[in-house]
């Protein structure tokens, strides 16, 4: 982030006389502390409840960069807009830095930056305007609201754009400025749900980038999403919701070493006709030549690479043949379908656009 | 206990009045330029061309009689219509979390759209007001009255619009209430007749319509002449904004139509 919003975030922790869209500090608590949230749906038009949320527990300390993963409907966006005061709650706590839900809502907006999964900014408003109305919705005055939309826009790139109608942005700056937008009143805890949906690749390294730097400033990130591979590689803790219930919730290296089978993807120098015997290991050929080889936890990739060198065979790439975290997520959340009495109304839990062999290893 | 800054609260407001100006300002061709061209029509129809044979109505000519009936439904149609459009469509494309989201409290929200239809409400009203003058004198017998008169009436209107659009569910339910209701109550309000003329029981229904009392006012403040006691419509008309404004506030509060 630009210096100056660094050190004006940097005051804003001050305990004394703090600035516009200041946050008071509260020492040692967490940024999300969630006790026994539940929320019950009526339908519309019939007297039958949903229950969306079965009394979840949550914590997230304070620089953390956690992702919330689960199916469509899961629960995620439910619990997400209980926090950020969108939907009401039907049980339990919710506390922000400290500050509970239930009797100081205001402080604890201000705490909060949320990146929404729609679009919601206004397509006929310019960015600049859109922004800096955000800071204005915080209290902070016209000028310095501007200044700091103006940063926040530079830092997403969107500088250039600043003066040109929203609607006529493309699907990548529209999710950055929804980014701008949250950042602009400098919250500290930034809530992103499904920030790089339907953003290519390029784009989403990209806003990765982005996010990271945002959190190595101590910002604390909330991140919902369907590419799997996103929250394996910026996530230090994940949580795994599904039918309403946290069925996983630990960090990502723990949960990856639950993974008992890896499968890898080998582009071999020279191709073979068919998969070659080797010890310990499945082997199979693919349509391209390829190999695809599955890899058992307490097996090493040196024992396999030795055997195929023993053989003649010289890799030159590899890759997971699926992401990691996308193997474990099926498993988990078919688990919780199983204990919820094989009971199924949801998508399935694919991530969108992470098809076999794209996910880097 | 909420903790609600002041500061931070008139930011919010004036960055939502900002808003609001600036949108107004933008789409003048929908906003300001219509309500004119339709109040113009009414002058040519009831100057120059009927004016002169229906003749005289409480001293004035029928059009000197007509305008401040016709500027206060330009005033109450585009208050209310400002406030209903915008905050529906902010509904309806999801940009009014941007406030939910923030620590503005609910009072400033509404203000800051109600001020919002007041200005949109006073401009047409000043420029319908200054369209008249190429057809009648306006004495303005009250200045302070008329507008007093004028701003209260907006801002009841500004509330309504409110009220309409945190209950709207679709745009049906936006156009409702202005075709159904506000129209035909401020047309039968005594905009182009006095309910003196009036037979009963219609004389006496009419007093049941809000907007009869305001329109008089109003009429009162320009002609200096009045079907109603002043009193009793500034009465009425306080009621209303009072009314409305618990009712846009309570809803807010309870988020109808905003949190799930």
């Amino acid at each position: 982030m630009p210096s100056a919003m660094s050190t004006s975030r940097a005051s804003a922790t001050q305990p004394a006389a703090p600035g516009p869209g200041a946050v008071p500090e509260a020492a040692e608590a967490p940024a999300l502390e969630i006790r026994g949230l539940a929320k019950t749906y009526q339908r519309k038009g019939s007297a039958e409840k949903v229950e969306a949320l079965k009394g979840i527990d949550l914590e997230v300390r304070e620089g953390e960069f956690y992702g919330l993963l689960g199916p469509n409907g899961a629960g995620k966006s439910t619990c997400i807009g209980i926090v950020t005061t969108l939907v009401r709650k039907s049980a339990g706590k919710v506390r922000v830095f400290g500050v509970d839900l239930d009797t100081d809502p205001t402080a604890l907006k201000r705490l909060i930056g949320l990146v929404p999964q729609e679009m919601n900014f206004n397509q006929f408003e310019k960015p600049l305007q859109i922004v800096a109305q955000q800071a204005g919705y915080y209290g902070i005055p016209w000028k310095l609201a501007k200044d700091r939309a103006l940063e926040c826009l530079d830092l997403m790139g969107l500088l250039g754009k600043k003066d040109q109608v929203s609607r006529s942005l493309s699907g990548g700056m529209k999710r950055r400025l929804m980014i701008a937008r949250a950042l602009v009143h400098q919250p500290r805890l930034l809530i992103l749900d499904e920030p790089t949906a339907g953003v290519d690749i390029e784009l989403r390294r990209a806003t990765w980038e982005l996010l990271e730097k945002v959190n190595r400033q101590g910002t604390t990130i909330i991140l919902t999403t369907h590419y799997l591979e996103e929250a394996e590689a910026l996530c230090r803790r994940i949580a795994i919701i599904d039918h309403g219930l946290i069925v996983e919730n630990t960090d990502t290296r723990t949960l990856l070493a639950k993974l008992a089978t890896e499968t890898f993807v080998l582009d071999l120098a020279t191709s073979v006709a068919e998969a070659p015997r080797l010890d310990g290991f499945r082997c199979r050929l693919r349509s391209d030549g390829s190999l695809e080889v599955d890899v058992e936890r307490g097996q090493t990739l040196n024992a396999l690479f030795d055997q195929l060198g023993g053989r003649g065979h010289q890799v030159v790439s590899m890759r997971n043949k699926a992401n990691r975290l996308e193997e474990l997520f099926v498993r988990m959340t078919e688990e919780s379908r199983r204990a919820a009495g094989g009971q199924d109304d949801t998508a399935p839990p694919l991530a969108e656009g992470a098809s076999e062999g794209d996910s880097p290893s | 206990m909420s903790s609600v800054r002041p500061a931070e609260a008139w930011v919010g407001f004036v960055t939502t009045v900002r808003k609001e100006v600036v949108r107004i300002l933008r789409i003048w061709a929908q906003t300001i330029l219509p309500p004119v061209i339709t109040t113009t029509l009414y002058f040519i129809i009831f100057g120059p061309i009927l004016g002169d044979r229906i003749g005289q109505m409480e001293g004035v000519t029928y059009l000197q009689y007509v305008t401040p009936g016709l500027i206060m439904m330009a005033v109450i149609t585009n208050s209310y219509q400002n406030v209903v459009s915008s905050f529906f469509g902010a509904k309806f494309q999801s940009h009014v979390e941007e406030m939910l989201v923030s620590p503005m409290p609910d009072s400033a929200i509404l203000f800051g759209y109600a001020i919002g239809g007041v200005f949109r409400g006073l401009l047409v009203g000043l420029m319908v007001s200054l369209t008249s003058l190429f057809f009648a004198a306006l004495p303005v017998a009250h200045p302070m009255l008329t507008i007093a008169v004028a701003v209260l009436t907006s801002v009841a209107f500004s509330f309504g619009g409110f009220i309409n659009a945190l209950l709207a569910r679709n745009f049906d339910d936006v156009a409702i209430v202005p075709t159904f209701v506000l129209t035909p109550l401020t047309m039968l309000g005594g905009v182009f007749y006095s309910v003196s003329l009036l037979p009963e029981p219609w004389r006496s229904v009419s007093f049941a319509n809000p907007i009869l009392y305001m329109v008089n006012a109003f009429r009162y403040g320009i002609l200096g002449d009045s079907d109603i006691a002043i009193g009793l419509s500034l009465l009425i008309l306080s009621g209303f904004i009072v009314l409305f404004y618990v009712a846009a506030l309570l809803l807010l509060k309870r988020g109808t139509g905003l949190r799930a």
